[in-house]
């Protein structure tokens, strides 16, 4: 297993998600045959390449700075399942 | 107790003076109504194209250039991962193998010492929505108005050691930034903030005691404070045999403690992979020398040059060039009244200690340069007095009317006509004979009574030369 249980629950925790045991088993095998997978691109000799930044051969795409309207309000809340006070209401937030 | 050393950096956070946001075209303006200043690329809606702003580059690498930096001819964006319902997107857009600047420094001045303090990077970054605590519902309210508007994080080395050196890092840095107009530095809305990584550990030793991390400090008074109170915490921790704790804490500055944020260790896991979205940042030589080429002049060069050109004190050109909105007001008012000296007096006595019974900056004041000048000239000229040009200016500053125009109307021409003058002397000298009696058996003090008795009869107006004159005159006849 080139990933271990703990891993996997603790990914599963970082993307808030709850495992079962058979779920935490299942996606063990299945990612560690995507690690695996993934990990047969060490094999490729890469001497002389540069990294790659990106995967198109571009750079600098910029825009100027120029204000534009924004979206009303109302559109840019109309997919939110709660709100308030032209705000998005979620549930409260501890710090 | 032992000796500690204290070891303190500062991530400072900076929100650029850009017109619009990072990668769209909202507006950054502070203060408009919830969720206006919003589309679907700074609420992260799925399938958006984000595309970066130009001024952002031009901006940081000013920043950059201004604090001796290496300017990467190459650098990327990457994604954080947050989650955390003031960013939507789940992610910050930030820099994290390759920064826009690395390595610089910054010289500050504690205690009349200078030191020098490195700058390990600084990187471009996009800014986090505002929560709201609705007390009625006891939801949190989002407001993505401040979502993706621009920052630079600028991270510091080490080499803090104090609560001052910290504070005095923080202003140069201020000032450098207000100076390159990036950012408008307004600490109370939160433009300019940053976190304090601070640790300790007995002198001599070499290994880093723990640190914790205090965020989002807004004031140089929250940042003194929350260093001190750290710096204390810390080390009866250490005495008391206890451990200290790598953790994220808040200051409180109502009451004047810090405390540890009740977060899970994972909410660190940043996990920081590619953006696929934004291209990468290649700079040329030619814009980085423009740039270069065109940087205004700096605080301290600014400092040297009032030395040298207007023959100041150091004092006084180490306060009026440590705010470029204070540097400017002082050129400008000197340029009309050629008297830097009294300018110099005027911007650092009263006239800041009313702005900062106010607390407002000199350029949010009634009173701009020219009046300030002419109230010199006024002096200079000897229509007024000094004592009199006070009270002219509480009046300047609470109506924002010209010193000419005060003086007219209130009737404060100094009085220089010696016959006048010494009428009111000859009056006060008949009806003291004491004091007379006093002077001439050898009470220098008595002069002192008489003179103010003349100025009182004079409401202050009298030439204060001329009624010395006058009354040395009369009584040694
Ligand atoms: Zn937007």
């Amino acid at each position: 297993m080139s990933i271990s249980k703990d891993e996997v629950k603790h990914i599963a925790n970082l993307s808030k998600l709850n495992l079962t045991d058979e779920e935490l088993e299942k996606y063990t095998n299945e990612l560690s045959d995507i690690v695996d997978m993934a990990n047969e691109l060490s094999n490729i000799d890469v001497e002389g390449v540069k990294p790659t930044a990106h995967i198109l051969d571009i750079q600098n795409v910029f825009r100027e700075d120029i204000q534009q309207p924004s979206y009303d309000r109302e559109l840019i809340l109309k997919n939110a399942p709660s709100k308030d006070a032209g705000c998005v209401s979620v549930p409260k937030v501890v710090e | 107790m032992k000796d500690y050393e204290v070891i303190i950096g500062l991530e400072v956070h900076a929100e650029l003076s850009t017109n619009t946001k990072m990668y769209c075209n909202c507006s950054t303006e502070f203060g408009a109504d919830p969720n206006t200043h919003c589309c679907p690329i700074c609420t992260g809606m799925p399938g958006v194209l984000p595309v970066l702003n130009k001024k952002v580059v031009e901006y940081a690498t000013k920043a950059g250039l201004a604090t001796n930096c290496e300017i990467s001819r190459f650098s990327k964006q990457d994604r954080k991962n947050y989650f955390y319902p003031d960013l939507p997107k789940a992610y910050q857009t930030s820099q994290y193998d390759l920064p826009l600047c690395i390595g610089g420094h910054l010289d500050i001045n504690v205690n009349g010492e200078q030191k020098r303090i490195g700058i390990t990077r600084i990187h471009i970054e996009e800014d986090a929505g505002k929560l709201i605590h609705d007390a009625y519902t006891g939801d949190t309210l989002v407001d993505m108005n401040r979502c993706a508007v621009p920052l630079i994080e600028i991270v510091s080395e080490p080499d803090i050691r104090s609560a001052d050196e910290a504070v005095a890092y923080m202003q140069t840095l201020k000032s450098i930034l207000e100076y390159l107009d990036v950012c408008d530095c307004k600490m109370q809305e939160g433009s300019l903030r940053c976190d304090v990584n601070l640790s300790v550990r007995p002198r001599g030793q070499k290994e880093f005691g723990t640190r914790t991390e205090t965020k989002n400090l807004n004031s140089f008074k929250a940042i003194h404070n929350s260093i001190e109170f750290e710096i204390k915490r810390q080390i009866e921790e250490v005495e008391n045999g206890g451990k200290i704790y790598q953790e994220t804490r808040r200051w409180d500055d109502a009451k004047g403690i810090g405390y540890a944020m009740r977060t899970k260790e994972d909410a660190h896991d940043y996990r920081y992979f590619p953006e696929p979205d934004l291209a990468p940042i290649v700079l040329s030589e030619e814009y980085i020398q423009n740039l270069k080429d065109n940087l205004p002049e700096m605080p301290h060069i600014k400092k040297e040059r009032y030395m040298k050109d207007f023959d100041l004190p150091e004092y006084d050109a180490d306060i009026l060039t440590s705010s470029i909105k204070t540097a400017k007001f002082f050129e400008e008012a000197n340029d009309i009244c050629n008297n830097p000296k009294a300018v110099s007096n005027w911007i650092m006595g009263d006239f800041t200690r009313m702005l900062n019974e106010k607390e407002i900056e000199i350029d949010e004041s009634k009173v701009t340069a020219q009046n300030l000048a002419e109230l010199i000239s006024l002096i200079d000229k000897g229509t007024i007095s000094s004592k009199i040009a006070k009270q002219v200016f509480e009046d300047m500053f609470e109506t924002g009317e010209n010193a000419k125009d005060i003086v007219e109307k209130k009737g404060l021409v100094q009085m220089s006509d010696e016959g006048a003058i010494k009428e009111i002397v000859q009056k006060v000298v008949d009806a003291n004979p004491q004091s007379i009696a006093d002077y001439k058996a050898g009470k220098d003090r008595a002069i002192g009574f008489l003179v103010g008795q003349i100025m009182k009869e004079t409401k202050g107006k009298a030439n204060p030369q001329i009624v010395n004159k006058l009354l040395l005159e009369i009584i040694n006849k």
